[in-house]
């Protein structure tokens, strides 16, 4: 079973045109990637699609313009992976309540 | 349509929130000037045009869902096909349905018909922010009303 970073990796190696080997879990994906807003959408909804979540990028984004959040908490891969399994997580906790 | 206002829509046939689903109508026009030069002896739609109907199509969609709180602006189309000529004159029917609500975007297919003969689809994608001016929403409201948008839906 792959991580949730090889896959969001590979996904943005498949949609931005990216080599695959040079996208680690340091690479910012802004700073080292170059990845662009409309590209981040992309991403995102293949993102969202492939782990069953809503990423909730206004959120961040607004904590980011609020000085409460820096960008690699956010933009780096490995960091990016971890929010993503922390929303899987409440996804899969609140199913499991709701049943 | 109105094309000189950029206004492809006519008229809303069905909205459906809990299928996230619309159909809509349009009625190419039978004269106009685009049609002088696209194309001279063959005269049909621009692909653009079409593009732009299932647009317009996906964000009435969108505007409902969002119960009008919302604008959505086209951001990316993809798999656009042209899959057959369309005419001054024909009605087209566009129905659209949202594929993914994400944070801040959404993403929508469509596909518009001439009877029942599909003439043309995309996958859309839309970023949407809170209205940027007043007057942007008093234009959609009174847009709704002329198109035939089914305002008690969204105050459900």
């Amino acid at each position: 079973m792959s991580s949730t970073f090889d896959t969001v990796a590979n996904i943005i190696a498949e949609t931005c045109d990216i080599e695959r080997e040079k996208i680690t879990p340091d690479s910012h994906a802004i700073d080292d990637l170059g990845i662009d807003s409309l590209d981040f959408l992309d991403i995102a909804f293949a993102i969202d699609k492939a782990f069953g979540i809503k990423m909730p990028l206004e959120k961040w984004t607004q904590e980011v313009n609020d000085g409460k959040a820096t960008t690699e908490q956010y933009f780096v891969l490995k960091n990016l992976a971890d929010r993503i399994d922390e929303l899987v997580a409440a996804k899969n906790a609140s199913a499991g309540t709701a049943s | 349509m109105q094309l000189e206002y950029f206004q492809l829509i006519d008229r809303i046939v069905d909205l459906n929130l809990g299928d996230k689903t619309i159909t809509v109508e349009a009625q190419v026009p039978q004269t106009h000037t685009i049609f002088e030069g696209h194309f001279p002896g063959f005269p049909i739609m621009p692909g653009v045009l079409l593009t732009e109907a299932m647009a317009q199509s996906s964000g009435w969609l969108l505007l409902g869902v969002m119960k009008f709180e919302r604008m959505p602006f086209l951001a990316m189309v993809k798999e656009a096909k042209m899959r057959g000529f369309v005419s001054p004159g024909q009605l087209l029917t566009i129905e659209a349905k949202i594929e993914h609500e994400g944070s801040g975007f959404a993403v929508t297919s469509a596909k518009a018909r001439v009877g029942t003969e599909l003439k043309c689809s995309a996958e859309l994608t839309f970023r949407h922010i809170p209205f940027p001016d007043p007057k942007l929403r008093v234009y959609m409201d009174a847009m709704a009303n002329k198109i035939g948008f089914p305002l008690q839906a969204i105050a459900q």
